[in-house]
């Protein structure tokens, strides 16, 4: 109770509560979250499970009967049949698995990878920044069809469905570790012959206690900043990998699959297929973008 | 200062080593070239006479060694898929992803410094906070949606400007040109808006915030103080200090356009480096692939050398340090 | 006003007027000709460029019957049964103003035969090849071959003359990234001649002044430029927007936006290419599934409940929006030996296809994967898709693995996949075609595409018997025999038929042709 007043107290929350355009941004994200925690709850269908489609319901308007079911779905259905309200809830929780997960992976490696960098120096300095240059060579999309191939061609077979999840979040993982490297290995630099630093050496603290207990704490900012924008980066990166084929599979659709199926629709008429899950993705990125902002502006005291 | 420099340029070599091994790694898990070259009416005996023709039959690290050889002279080898040298293809092809390249990053640069500029300027304003929120649609929503609606917008309903293709094109010796002809020039609008958004709300946000700081500097003050004009403060002082930083940051975009060109491209049927990459994945053309993944390997590493070679000129401070480090 | 509205109609005269004299088809399809040279690729795209420009002796027409080309008459020997006699068209001259004669033939035909040739397999009953006079030619078969007809209409002539001086004469080693003169270049006797050709980019073709066949065909495309055009809806953008005149494949889901747009039209005809799911039946046991120590697919009853529970109405309706006809045997209406009986669409029947899994022993199902192409067939992943949906109704679990056509095929051809989706057209028009390909024993001569471990060596004799059949009764009764058996095995799960769907604008006038080749000679406009 304390510590949540102190922290409802502080000026990062003052200011949190004063910019109306992070506090909706905050809300439509919570929304969101809490659509996508309770998917089983609020969608009438599953559309994982095959039993239950009937592919006669494709196609189907939104809030009009299906001309052969009869069957009425708030949103309409898609090619398949699978009822689109439902399908952009379960849609949402592997993209927004895959953003947070993907995100988390490449925020752990590049800090341990930065503060070693930064703070051992030397060869292993030089090694570790060659790799990110290595990386920073092949743009996300060109990494994750690389990994794809190769844990297709080295996983059994009836593991490959859920690989596939686990792939895509550690391709665009892979893609966006370099930005966190890069910034704590900077950070790390800099504060690393400051004199607290200094003084801990002194009194024999271990390159690691001091690297944990005293420099992270110091480049948390701007990591979290990087954090948001790339979570939105890594939710807009998935979908264009499922354009280009090696998204989440189509029996298990991302939003981004969903949007990649839709845009074969624009043409014909069957805007609801496009519209919903590209306009969900739109206000889940746009928010997620915003909050991104709002932070950076909050957390750079120069620009208070 | 020159071990630094032959000390950088050796790992950058040596990375291009490793890219090189990974990328051609790469190709033996995308699938066969053999079942795309041999109709279906096929032997046996014509796969095992095709594998010892093309080398698959010899074991890996001979196979990448020959490839780094051949490579070193220029030579990728003969594209599966078109029976030409490789090299001559992507000449060939080169123009169109330069061409796409050149005007979606210029129209990024223009655009994103003049409104990064004013966002910063207005920074409490409707029309800059306006401008902000739409910005973030530009990397909101993926690039080939992108591309897809503002076809379906500006070809199939209003009927403007061109869906596909780059128009006629004119030849200046081996270089074909769209930039001369009307049909090149409306054809090239659609690509670039589609592949430049994102950069230019990249370039734009950056240029914000780098202005917002510079703004709240003693040295921009004390020109306010002096009673210069606002405009010649914005542009003369604070403009200049933020360009340090967005050089950087365009310069490595660049490689990143060009990657992100894959995906323009295969929307507009563009016909450039990057259409003939997604070509040579479906098709599993080897050559073309390795070929293209090396050129955009080279073209990134050396853009990140000399961004670092540039910092080690322009700041002291991380002379010392890294010297230090070493 | 007037003035105007006059204005108007006499440039509208002005250009209709030369519109009749130079009109050029703007052509997109998804995917390029290969190469040029008329012998290295046996591949649709491929033949449909080539055929412009080159002439087979024998030619399909529209609508897909024998009709003339190089040759005028052609007829087995009556005198010796091994032997056909071929009488040549007389006054035809290449693009580079050469004559044709029986020596072209010769000369071609010997080098479609050569090892780099794709066309082996098609002239594999061919013993030599002869000129008996400058305009007849014999070709010696090594049995009696009485298709021997059908076998020639992708075999595209070339110029001898041309092939020697351009250093032409050896086939393009295509797989061996070869790359020669007649692969970007050509000169044959076709009603078009090649322009300018950047692969993958454009190709121009123009109309050929000296065209044997001026008064015989319309002709009135005098211009042809081929543009692939990869993305589906940016094919359909380019037609919408009236940037091409021609596509050859539009979505199905699109087709009601092309056919009510002013100036355009959607052109149907049923393609002759059948869609089916693969089962491996022979192995003992199955790699890709859930059951341990036996092939669930191996029992005939469970190969009968998965024929009965997919849906196919359900498909042709949602999935393909009526632009399809189901399928009861993986055989096209077009080909010798289908017939109505045989093409009777399995009803579906979820309980009875329960009812069979349940005294199979599989009760509670098993699970397996379906491997399917992507990009492919006509919405080969959606089918899929629907198909588990389908077979999870029974109890069976599938684990969709769709990838791109260069990943898939391979899985079937090594044998590794156990449940795999394949689309099978026949240009011979005859069954013997498929029996060779899919159903005889995979070996090295035969059922090199037969990847379901059937083998029955009965059928196997069977099939090889029918080459060599001359009594065409006695051949299509035994053609109907096998297909019987077949059906009786359920050696395959039939899905539909093809039907194509070609887009242009209204004035151009053609009807689609059933092997999805557009011969541009038949074009006109109106």
């Amino acid at each position: 109770m304390q510590k949540l007043r102190r922290i409802w107290q502080s000026d990062l929350a003052w200011n949190f509560r004063n910019t109306p355009v992070a506090v909706v941004s905050a809300l439509i994200v919570l929304v969101l979250g809490l659509a996508v925690i309770f998917a089983p709850l609020i969608a009438p269908h599953d559309p994982f499970d095959p039993t239950t489609l009937n592919l006669m319901n494709g196609f189907s308007e939104p809030m009009q009967p299906n001309p052969f079911t009869g069957e009425v779905f708030l949103l309409g259905t898609d090619d398949q049949g699978r009822d689109v309200f439902s399908t952009i809830l379960y849609g949402m929780r592997i993209s927004l698995m895959v953003g947070l997960l993907s995100v988390a992976f490449a925020m752990v490696l590049g800090i341990i990878l930065g503060l070693i960098a930064g703070y051992v120096g030397g060869w292993t300095e030089t090694i570790i920044m060659r790799i990110a240059d290595v990386q920073l060579t092949f743009p996300s999309i060109l990494v994750a069809m690389l990994i794809f191939g190769i844990v297709k061609g080295i996983t059994p077979v009836e593991y490959r469905d859920q690989m596939a999840i686990w792939v895509l979040i550690l391709a665009i993982g892979l893609g966006e570790w370099v930005q966190f490297a890069r910034v704590v290995r900077g950070a790390t630099l800099v504060e690393k012959n400051r004199e607290y630093v200094q003084a801990a050496r002194l009194i024999g603290r271990s390159k690691w206690i001091i690297m944990i207990r005293h420099l992270l704490p110091n480049v948390l900012s701007p990591v979290l900043v990087i954090a948001t924008i790339s979570l939105a980066l890594a939710i807009i990166a998935e979908a264009t990998l499922s354009f280009l084929g090696v998204g989440a599979p189509p029996t298990q659709p991302s939003l981004g699959t969903l949007i990649r199926i839709g845009q074969s629709f624009l043409f014909s008429g069957e805007w609801w297929i496009l519209l919903f899950p590209a306009l969900t993705l739109l206000t889940l990125a746009l928010s997620v973008n915003m909050l991104g902002d709002w932070l950076r502006d909050a957390l750079n005291p120069k620009l208070r | 200062m020159l071990a630094y420099i032959i000390r950088r340029i050796m790992q950058s070599i040596l990375v291009l080593f490793v890219v090189g091994l990974v990328a051609f790694s790469m190709f033996r898990f995308v699938g066969d070239p053999i079942e795309n070259m041999l109709g279906q009416e096929r032997t046996a005996e014509d796969v095992q006479r095709l594998r010892s023709d093309l080398g698959l039959d010899q074991p890996f690290v001979l196979q990448y060694w020959r490839f780094l050889e051949n490579a070193a002279h220029g030579d990728f080898g003969l594209s599966y898929r078109q029976g030409r040298p490789v090299v001559d293809i992507l000449i060939e092809r080169a123009p169109a992803t330069l061409e796409l390249a050149l005007v979606s990053g210029t129209l990024a640069m223009l655009f994103g410094i003049s409104l990064g500029v004013f966002t910063a300027i207005r920074r409490d304003g409707w029309l800059a906070n306006g401008i902000m929120t739409v910005s973030l649609i530009g990397v909101s929503l993926p690039t080939f949606l992108i591309g897809i609606l503002l076809i379906y917008v500006f070809s199939v309903e209003l009927g403007w400007l061109p869906s596909f293709g780059r128009g006629e094109m004119v030849m200046i010796g081996r270089w074909s040109t769209g930039f001369l002809t009307e049909s090149g020039l409306k054809s090239l609008i659609l690509p670039s808006i589609t592949l430049g958004l994102y950069q230019m709300t990249l370039i734009m946000r950056l240029v914000r915030s780098e202005m917002l700081e510079v703004l709240r500097t003693d040295y921009v003050r004390f020109a306010r103080a002096r009673g210069l004009k606002e405009r010649s403060v914005y542009f003369r002082h604070a403009l200049v200090n933020t360009m340090v930083p967005v050089i950087t940051i365009i310069g490595l975009q660049l490689g990143s356009i060009i990657a992100f060109a894959i995906i323009t491209e295969t929307v507009f049927q563009w016909p450039g480096v990057g259409l003939l990459f997604i070509n040579a994945v479906q098709f599993v053309d080897i050559p073309v692939m390795a070929a293209y993944l090396m050129l955009i390997s080279v073209l990134f590493v050396t853009i990140n050398l000399i961004v670092d070679l540039l910092y080690f000129l322009i700041d002291p401070r991380l002379r010392t340090s890294k010297a230090g480090a070493h | 006003m007037k003035i105007k509205s006059l204005l108007l109609t006499s440039v509208f005269c002005a250009s209709a007027g030369i519109s009749a004299q130079a009109e050029t088809l703007r052509w997109a399809r998804a995917g390029d000709a290969l190469t040029l040279d008329p012998h290295a690729q046996n591949e649709g795209p491929t033949i449909t460029l080539g055929r412009q420009i080159m002439e087979p002796l024998v030619d399909r027409d529209m609508k897909g019957g024998l009709v003339p080309g190089l040759a005028i008459e052609w007829a087995p020997s009556e005198s010796d049964p091994n032997v056909w006699n071929f009488t040549l068209r007389e006054g035809v001259t290449f693009h580079d103003g050469a004559e044709f004669d029986s020596d072209d033939v010769v000369f071609s035909v010997n080098r479609a035969m050569t090892e780099k040739s794709n066309y082996r397999e098609v002239l594999a009953s061919v013993k030599e090849v002869r000129a008996t006079g400058p305009h007849t030619v014999e070709i010696v078969t090594k049995g009696p071959n009485p298709i021997m007809p059908n076998n020639l209409t992708n075999l595209l002539i070339m110029d001898k003359g041309w092939a020697e001086a351009n250093d032409a004469v050896d086939v393009q080693d295509y797989e061996g990234g070869e790359s020669t003169y007649a692969a970007k270049n050509a000169n044959g006797t076709g009603p078009y001649k090649v322009v300018s050709r950047e692969p993958d980019v454009k190709t121009v073709l123009e109309r050929f002044d000296g065209y044997w066949g001026a008064g015989t065909f319309p002709l009135e495309v005098t211009r042809i430029e081929a543009l692939p055009i990869q993305n589906p809806a940016t094919r359909v953008a380019a037609l919408l927007s009236g940037e091409v005149d021609f596509i050859q494949d539009v979505p199905v889901q699109d087709l009601s936006r092309v056919d009510s747009t002013d100036g355009l039209d959607v052109r149907k005809a049923p393609q002759n290419r059948v869609i089916f799911f693969g089962m491996n039946q022979g192995d003992v046991d199955l790699k890709n599934d859930n059951v341990d120590g036996k092939n669930p697919l191996a029992d005939v009853r469970v190969r009968q409940a998965m024929n009965m529970a997919i849906n196919r109405d359900a498909i042709q309706k949602i999935v393909m929006r009526g632009q399809s006809q189901p399928a009861g045997v993986v055989l096209p209406p077009f080909v010798n030996g289908w017939t109505v009986e045989l093409d009777q669409v399995p009803a579906t029947d979820v309980e009875a296809a329960k009812a069979l899994m349940e005294e199979a022993g599989y009760g509670d199902g098993f699970s397996i994967k379906l491997d399917c192409p992507n990009d492919r067939y006509i919405n080969d992943e959606a089918i899929c898709q629907a198909s588990v949906g389908m077979l999870a109704q029974i109890g069976i679990d599938v684990n969709l693995d769709a990838k791109p056509k260069a990943q898939h095929f391979p899985l079937i051809n090594n044998l590794e996949s156990d449940f795999y989706m394949l689309g099978w057209g026949v240009p011979t028009y005859d069954s013997e075609y498929i029996f060779n390909f899919l159903v005889h024993t995979k070996g090295e001569a035969y059922g090199s595409w037969n990847s379901t471990r059937f083998s029955n060596a009965e059928l196997d004799a069977a099939i090889e018997a029918l080459a060599s059949e001359t009594n065409l009764a006695a051949r299509d009764e035994s053609i109907g025999a096998i297909w019987d058996q077949v059906q009786e095995e359920v050696l395959y799960l039939p899905i539909h038929h093809q039907v194509l769907n070609w887009g242009m604008k209204s004035r151009v006038d053609s009807v689609v042709d059933p092997e999805d080749s557009p011969k541009f000679k038949y074009f006109a406009f109106n």
